[in-house]
């Protein structure tokens, strides 16, 4: 695939669980495009990708919120998402999840408008950092759809291994899932207990002090077991992460 | 509508229909002549077999001294076939006890089951790939004697040699009719049922001893 | 196990298994070690791109045709001399070979190993006629022994480490003194066992792949048991799904290469059999009959839905279940059913019914580990989902078994009103303001909160949401 040009803007689309949660790595998202030169758009009109009624077999209600975010994005300008799980969802259920209705023509197109933040961070915008935070060892938390839904796996290391500061330590259990699943934490509490748990002990084996995701969900999860636990690291948002350490905050 | 048949027949053909995708193409290894002797030989060994590279006047008097150091007592082989009257010509003066496997296999069974150590079968080809034996019973040299006994011998020429299982089918003609049984043979008898751990020998033999006689006159 | 079963009760079987650390340490290092073996087979990306893609297709080809291929493997079979049992449940296919069995007056019977049999009970069946099974793959043999249903579907007794083992064979097994070591138990087994083929009146087996050009049983294993259940006994009944048919012999080597890598790591298995007829005249061994017994138990069902029928492609080499990190904490017999893991929550409630096995679906968290190791693309997250929308707003009444059968009057208003706050602007903008005024005075035992807070801290709302900062910051602006 041809490298894509570098746009003059982008829309930001939020995420439901940033907006309410984790604002702060929502803007540091938009932070970091808009100081590569690129303009920002937040539609104010945007909510969720619909991925909860999905997984939940809701698939009308998925569908009506979906459309919502169909027309919120117009035009071609490309959508940047800072979580793998919701551009996943937005790359590769859209198309199917409109198939055989009237929008599923500008489904498809909207598919191909949506990055993750560090996809376009790397593969569009070939952003180059410069570490001036103090030395920290971490360690990356790749969330199940960004690695095998969205297609993001290099990406986010290469942006944490330009942090000349930052020692960036491999979990080997890094590909396994942290027991979120959405609805899952909740139906299947026990199975999504233990989960968690082993993630937070591999996060913990490796000896970093703070664990570095692209997802919040993911995030909401293992920090909040590894807070219950009162075990020894903390968690951030990738695009936080690196505001802070390149631009102080 | 009477039999589970044409019930079961009938909801099928009443499935929606669409056209059989096609498949897509997939290229099984190649190797060059060399390689391919250095890999069939390579995955036999790390599959636990052992393989000698012998002639095709040789084997029976090599065959003979490998068994010798295993204190192998006696060993099944075919008698109608070649490579058993090569034996039995080769062994007339001394070695192991020979066992024909020429009745059925009721009149043979007591011999078989729990009295044989060794039989001797060709294999009809090897794939080096996946460094297997393919074997091909027939009449004369039957299923179970390489089986049964604790310690299977193959005879495979290196001319026999193919690539690849794909390649395997299509130059010996597979599709134009298959034997009773076919089996392609990769290492001896294995089990890691238990806690992942290989054990051999679990219900056939426990060792393989491949024969591989080499193409070019000694 | 048929419907009367009742509610799986998956979750109540999770919590004793999550709850035992030893079977806990059993799945998790038996599954690192599976893992690690099939990523050292797949490590050339191409060639793993490839082949998977050829094997899904080969499923796919014979998926689409597979009447035609069930006809032309039955004529081939029978012009081979093998006998062939259509059976649409699994009574019938139970009441097909009782009935075999006893007309050839046989008493005991050889194993090898095969799923499909577990999803009959036949084992119980043959019992309850006064004929002996003899279980002889050494993972079956040790189940069998301890009265159990296999855990995984590729290695029967993974739940049990060797020392368990070992306290078993001392224990049923008679002279056996205890030993842990495993060459010492393989040796007790084959000594066991040697008798039960000798003397077997006949031998059952599974089968891999149908070969429908030539009429031949594929059958793939490693220890030999397999070979001997279907050439020592005068009789051989093999018993395989409908959906186990290939249409040429060109179709097995793609997906030869495919399954033993996936399952165990293996290049190939030790044997592979391909069986094309009885004895016949002047050959010296072999059984002097064969049969085959196909059996639909509701595959032709799922078959009739051309998005599930990617369910049939399987070739049960169990990565999905040695990738999940369900399975690997919850261990195969949560699963109830004859299939576990991933594979199982897909297959099982459409075999046994939403209203039976309804739960499995949602016991995922749709993490793709599965549908990324699959050696034939089936979407089992995407099939799953589909899974979870019959059970609560079906796509037509009769699409899959007991369709419907979770939908509440209560989950449906909760869904309508998320999809009223997400779906305008207006109200979501209310809505999250609220919870960002109100949402963290909610107590950790309000329902969902509760669960959550088991082992987690309180997810704290922000006190502004990203849409007021980004409006705040100007980013709002076209």
């Amino acid at each position: 695939m041809p490298k894509p040009t570098r746009p003059e803007s982008v829309y930001f689309f939020g995420t439901c669980l940033i907006d309410l949660f984790y604002p702060e790595a929502g803007l540091a998202g938009m932070e970091l495009l808009k100081r590569q030169g690129v303009k920002v758009v937040f539609p104010p009109k945007q909510t969720c990708c619909g991925q909860p009624a999905r997984n939940n077999g809701y698939q009308d209600e998925a569908r009506a919120v979906a459309r919502l975010q169909l027309d919120a994005f117009p035009g071609d300008r490309p959508i940047v998402v800072p979580s793998g799980s919701c551009a996943g969802m937005m790359k590769t259920h859209y198309p199917e999840m409109f198939e055989g209705t009237p929008d599923h023509e500008r489904a498809v197109a909207f598919s191909k408008r949506v990055y993750e933040l560090t996809e376009f961070l790397v593969d569009v915008l070939g952003v180059r950092l410069e570490d001036k935070g103090r030395p920290v060892t971490v360690t990356w938390h790749p969330s199940c759809h960004s690695q095998r839904e969205a297609g993001v796996v290099e990406q986010p290391k290469a942006l944490l291994r330009m942090l000349s500061n930052v020692t960036l330590v491999e979990n080997p259990r890094e590909k396994e899932c942290c027991g979120f699943g959405g609805a899952f934490a909740v139906r299947q509490a026990e199975i999504s207990a233990a989960m968690v748990a082993d993630k937070v002990a591999s996060i913990e084996d490796t000896g970093a002090t703070q664990v570095v995701s692209g997802d919040c969900g993911c995030l909401m999860n293992i920090t909040g077991a590894a807070e219950k636990a009162r075990k020894g690291f903390t968690g951030r948002h990738i695009a936080e992460f690196i505001l802070e350490r390149c631009h102080g905050r | 509508m009477n039999s589970p048949r044409e019930r079961i027949l009938s909801r099928l053909k009443a499935s929606p229909r669409a056209a059989a995708p096609l498949r897509p193409d997939w290229i099984p290894p190649s190797y060059s002549p060399a390689e391919r002797k250095a890999k069939f030989k390579a995955m036999l060994e790390a599959s636990h077999a052992d393989v000698h590279e012998v002639t095709a006047a040789g084997w029976p008097e090599r065959l003979k001294s490998i068994l010798a150091d295993k204190g192998v007592g006696n060993v099944v082989y075919a008698p109608a076939t070649r490579a058993g009257r090569q034996l039995a010509e080769a062994w007339a003066g001394g070695g192991p006890e020979l066992l024909a496997y020429d009745r059925p296999l009721e009149e043979l069974k007591e011999v078989l089951v729990s009295q044989a150590d060794a039989g001797l079968t060709t294999a009809r080809g090897g794939i080096a790939q996946t460094g297997s034996l393919v074997l091909w019973p027939t009449s004369d040299e039957p299923r179970l004697m390489s089986l049964l006994p604790p310690i299977h011998i193959a005879l495979v020429e290196e001319s026999s040699l193919t690539d690849s299982l794909a390649e395997t089918i299509r130059v010996q003609g597979w599709a134009g009719g298959m034997p009773t049984n076919a089996v392609l043979v990769s290492g001896p008898s294995k089990t890691a049922d238990i806690e992942q751990t290989l054990a051999y020998g679990v219900h056939g033999p426990k060792e393989l001893i491949v024969l591989l006689i080499g193409s070019e006159s000694p | 196990m048929a419907a009367d079963a009742g509610k799986l009760e998956f979750g109540a079987k999770a919590h004793v298994a999550l709850n035992d650390p030893k079977l806990r340490a059993n799945f998790r290092r038996a599954m690192d070690g599976l893992m690690a073996k099939r990523t050292i087979q797949f490590a050339d990306e191409a060639e793993w791109t490839s082949l998977r893609a050829r094997g899904a297709m080969v499923r796919a080809n014979a998926l689409a045709r597979l009447p035609e291929l069930l006809e032309q493997l039955e004529a081939n079979c029978l012009k081979n001399g093998i006998q062939v049992h259509w059976a649409e449940t699994t009574q019938e296919a139970n009441a097909i070979v009782l009935g075999i069995l006893e007309a050839a007056g046989a008493k005991t019977v050889i194993k090898g190993k095969s799923m499909v049999t577990e999803e009959m009970h036949l084992n119980a069946h043959l019992e309850k006629h006064g004929i002996t099974p003899v279980e002889s793959d050494l993972g079956e043999y040790i189940i069998q022994l301890a009265g159990e249903a296999p855990s995984h579907i590729v290695m029967p007794c993974i739940h049990k480490n060797k020392a368990e083992i070992a306290e078993l064979f001392h224990d049923k097994i008679a002279d056996q003194p205890y030993t842990e070591n495993v060459d010492e138990l393989t040796a007790a087994a084959r000594k066991a066992l040697r008798g039960a083929f000798a003397g077997a009146d006949a031998g059952i087996s599974g089968v891999n792949f149908a070969v429908a050009e030539t009429g031949t049983l594929v059958l793939i294993e490693n220890e030999g048991n397999g070979r001997l259940s279907t050439t020592l006994p005068p009789l051989h009944i093999a018993v395989t799904g409908i959906e186990k048919v290939l249409e040429k012999l060109d179709d097995v080597p793609p997906l030869l290469s495919l399954l033993p890598r996936s399952a165990t790591g293996q290049p190939i298995t030790t044997y592979v059999n391909m069986i094309s007829s009885p004895r016949k005249d002047g050959e010296k061994d072999g059984p002097k009959a064969v049969h085959l017994v196909l059996l639909d138990n509701g595959r032709s069902r799922v078959h009739g839905d051309s998005e599930l029928r990617d369910t049939l492609r399987c070739i049960r080499c169990a990565a999905c279940m040695n990738h999940c990190p369900v399975y690997t904490r919850v261990g195969g017999h949560t699963y109830t059913f004859t299939y576990p893991g991933p594979i199982g929550k897909l297959l099982t409630p459409q075999i046994e019914g939403l209203d039976c096995a309804g739960d499995q679906p949602h016991a995922s968290t749709l993490c793709r580990a599965c549908a990324d190791v699959c050696p034939v693309q089936i979407p089992i997250p995407d099939l799953l989902v589909r899974l979870r929308t019959e059970a609560v707003r079906p796509t037509s009444p009769d699409a899959v078994k007991g369709a419907g059968s979770s939908a509440t009057t209560g989950e449906t208003l909760g869904w309508k009103g998320w999809t009223l706050l997400y779906g305008s602007p207006l109200l979501y903008r209310i809505g999250t303001r609220m919870l960002g005024w109100f949402g963290n005075l909610m107590p950790s035992s309000a329902p969902m909160l509760k669960q959550w807070t088991s082992v987690r801290t309180k997810p704290k709302f922000a006190p502004k949401s990203l849409h007021e900062l980004a409006r705040e910051k100007g980013f709002c602006d076209e």
